[in-house]
């Protein structure tokens, strides 16, 4: 079922019906990019949700979600089009001896040989999708100068074809995790969205959704002390990801109650860095109570 | 960033607007993203549009979803969205208050701070539970009969910043749990310290707006960067400026030596290439194509100085290198005054600027007795550090104004650090008139360098053209 929003709440009610919470200005932005058919530019920590964004996005609107992971030197070849020149060599060879190069020519160069990449899949698409091109920072410049035509007039020049312009709109996320800046001619296309660590309440929320099991409690206790994780001034702070591996390691171990002990054990889910380690057991750890049996034991 | 020129500014800063502004909603939205323009956000023409467009959809009688839309087409990075919310609510609020001085409206109703009557400590625990709760509305009310309570106890400073705080003061608002209090008292266990803030900022709007109304005019409003903005101050050290040399620089430094690089020399067939381009001769391979010698990329060593010599500099040179770091990948900094100490991981770790500075001067352990620059040990560590890795593409960068303290500057070594990597530049931040003079002993330097003074971010930019020379053949 293809929806189309009406109106903000239309669009933070339709992520939260498919498991997605958002953030005060997500679902604001997010329905402008619906209604405006402009890119959205998501920045933020690692974990925060960007592409989970996308792919809620695309489970709500009913649409394919179409992704194209970014890295250090992906080419037009990987992310547009590519001719599938092994199916142009059999097509010449299969050719009966009278063709004229002429008809070859127009034969080989048509969509029938064209292997489509991410890009143009999604262009090309007859029903709209939802395009998510993750980590565009990965990518060099030059990347990013290609996209333009594409994310401003949804449209790619192939050569041979001519210009091929979008059947349908897709709705568009790039996500960044800002290890660069991007260029202004980027930005300048998009909306932006920063997508920070949420605020107590509404983790406290995601966590419950993900793991409507666990103690209210516990839970509680759990965005607590991943907030003041947070503070800690760590390589890698613990994100929304991790919050729910942890509470799911505490399911599953069935801890009643999150004590030094507990902690000290399950810290490494949260914590991925040996030097956070250290650091977050003595500043956390200690603050936590020990629980009296394990204590009188040891 | 270009400052506005003056005429512009005393528009923008000016006690009023000016007279003959078109009213609406349109003309005050331009009037926004000019003032935006003034702070320094690149606030384009497509910006706008976008942002009248994002009008359309959504409620513009909603602050938070107004607010929103704007940031969401206005404001393009984190840096520019905390620009955006300061001059927005400075913007905005100043709007409404001018229409309201024209119009000679007084707000009526509300609290009549006469005739109320206040207990002082129901209105401490009344404030400290709504900011438990944070009811901004409610907060909102509470902070003008606060100022309504307070305001008739003594008068008031003058100075809003001081009356916020002897209002804050006095009610007793604070981070840190109070146990002397009593059971049931919200302030018990300590209040969010981001309530407090809140809380603080109505209060300094309800005061501004009072004051507004008694003297039936606006204050003059100030530009950001006098007040809020923690860039590097110095003579020169704006770091957008900063940043938008070195990215050119980077650029330059991706292309340059590229087209002198020889293609022939090791190439090789590209299989794929070749195929393709063999169908315009029937499946016959005729040109050969090869795949292309991609640029390695640069590898660059920065070696900063960041003693109390160069204090007004190393701030400069700190953004330069966290500008650096944005734009390479391949980049090992150090910092050094006695010593060395490399700081690589600071600048791949820390995104802001000011935590970066903050973390180099707290551990790099840079400074060991005396506190003075000592080039001869710190080239023999650094040779030592990082005598292997240097290759003839290599690029070593030294930032720093040469002054030993009388100490043996140890050419000798520069020289083959020098001779080991392909090239070495020495940026100093001292006009030129000043080199060799006193204990600066850059000419033993400059032999086996390049030299360039480097004080304003023109002179980065000429730094950056010779860098990106092509390379003469050696």
């Amino acid at each position: 079922m293809a929806a189309s929003p009406q109106s903000i709440d239309d669009v933070a009610a339709g992520l939260r019906s498919v498991g997605y919470l958002p953030g005060e200005s997500t679902a604001l932005v997010s329905f402008l990019a619906a209604k405006l058919g402009k890119p959205i530019l998501v920045e933020g920590p690692a974990g925060v949700g960007k592409t989970e964004l996308a792919r809620a996005l695309s489970t709500y609107l009913g649409r394919p979600l179409v992704r194209l992971q970014c890295y250090e030197g992906l080419d037009e070849a990987k992310a547009l089009y590519e001719w599938n020149y092994r199916k142009q060599l059999l097509r010449i060879q299969a050719e009966a001896e009278g063709a004229g190069w002429q008809e070859v020519q127009d034969d080989i160069f048509g969509e029938e040989f064209l292997l489509e990449r991410p890009l143009m899949t999604a262009i090309a698409a007859v029903e709209p999708v939802v395009l998510l091109i993750d980590e565009i920072d990965k990518t060099d410049q030059e990347f990013e100068a290609m996209l333009l035509e594409l994310l401003s007039d949804f449209q790619i020049s192939i050569p041979e074809l001519g210009r091929f312009e979008a059947r349908t709109r897709p709705i568009v996320l790039l996500t960044s995790n800002n290890t660069r800046e991007l260029t202004e001619a980027l930005k300048r296309r998009c909306l932006y969205l920063w997508l920070d660590y949420p605020q107590l309440e509404h983790e406290l929320a995601i966590v419950k959704l993900h793991t409507p099991d666990l103690d209210d409690a516990i839970a509680r206790k759990l965005v607590e002390i991943i907030a003041m994780v947070r503070e800690l001034d760590l390589k890698k702070p613990p994100s929304i990801a991790e919050s729910v591996d942890w509470a799911r390691a505490l399911l599953l171990l069935g801890a009643d109650d999150i004590d030094n002990e507990v902690f000290v054990q399950t810290m490494s889910v949260i914590v991925k860095h040996r030097t956070d380690l250290d650091v977050v057991a003595e500043r956390v750890g200690m603050k936590l109570p020990v629980r009296a049996a394990s204590a009188g034991q040891s | 960033m270009p400052r506005p020129p003056a005429s512009r500014r005393a528009a923008l800063y000016g006690a009023t607007a000016p007279e003959d502004a078109p009213p609406g909603l349109a003309a005050h939205l331009l009037q926004f993203g000019e003032e935006l323009r003034g702070e320094g956000v690149a606030v384009g023409t497509s910006e706008l549009l976008d942002a009248f467009e994002v009008l359309r959809e959504v409620p513009w009688t909603e602050a938070e979803d107004f607010r929103e839309g704007l940031a969401a087409t206005l404001a393009k990075s984190q840096e520019d969205r905390r620009i955006f919310d300061l001059v927005f609510d400075r913007f905005f609020f100043r709007a409404a208050e001018l229409a309201a001085v024209r119009e000679g409206v007084t707000e009526g109703g509300g609290i009549d701070a006469a005739g109320a009557e206040l207990n002082l400590e129901t209105l401490r625990q009344e404030i400290a539970r709504a900011l438990r709760e944070g009811n901004q509305g409610q907060m909102r009310d509470l902070a003008r009969l606060a100022i309504a309570a307070f305001g008739r106890q003594g008068e008031g400073s003058g100075v809003i910043g001081v009356d916020v705080q002897r209002i804050r003061r006095s009610l007793g608002l604070r981070a840190e749990p109070q146990p002397d209090l009593a059971e049931d008292d919200p302030r018990r266990d300590g209040l969010p310290r981001d309530a407090i803030r809140r809380f603080e900022a109505l209060l300094r709007q309800e005061l501004e707006r009072a004051q507004i109304e008694r003297t039936e005019s606006l204050p003059p409003a100030r530009p950001l960067n006098e007040l809020d903005r923690a860039l590097p101050s110095g003579p020169l050290q704006d770091l957008a400026a900063v940043h938008r040399v070195v990215a050119q620089l980077k650029r330059r430094l991706k292309t340059q030596g590229q087209e002198s690089r020889g293609h022939k020399r090791h190439a090789h067939v590209d299989v794929r290439r070749t195929m393709r381009a063999s169908l315009e001769t029937g499946g016959v391979p005729v040109v050969l194509k090869y795949k292309p010698v991609r640029p390695r990329r640069p590898e660059i060593y920065v070696l900063c100085d960041v003693s109390t010599s160069v204090t007004s500099a190393s701030v400069f040179f700190l953004s330069v290198l966290h500008a650096l770091h944005d734009s390479f990948r391949k980049m090992r900094s150090f910092v050094f005054i006695e010593r060395i100490s490399e700081v690589t991981d600071v600048f791949a770790r820390e995104r802001d600027f000011k935590a970066v500075s903050d973390a180099i001067s707290r551990d790099s352990g840079v400074a060991d007795i005396s506190g003075y620059t000592d080039y001869g040990r710190v080239w023999s560590e650094f040779a030592m550090l990082v005598e292997d890795d240097l290759h003839p593409r290599a690029t070593v960068i030294v930032l720093g104004d040469a002054r030993t303290n009388g100490r043996d500057p140890r050419a000798d070594i520069f020289a083959t650090v020098a001779a080991r990597a392909g090239r070495t530049f020495w940026l100093n931040p001292e006009p030129r008139l000043y080199w060799n003079y006193g204990d600066s002993v850059i000419a033993a330097y400059e032999r086996y360098c390049e030299a360039f003074e480097c004080w304003t971010t023109g002179q980065l930019e000429d730094f950056v053209k010779a860098l990106t020379r092509p390379v003469s053949a050696r």
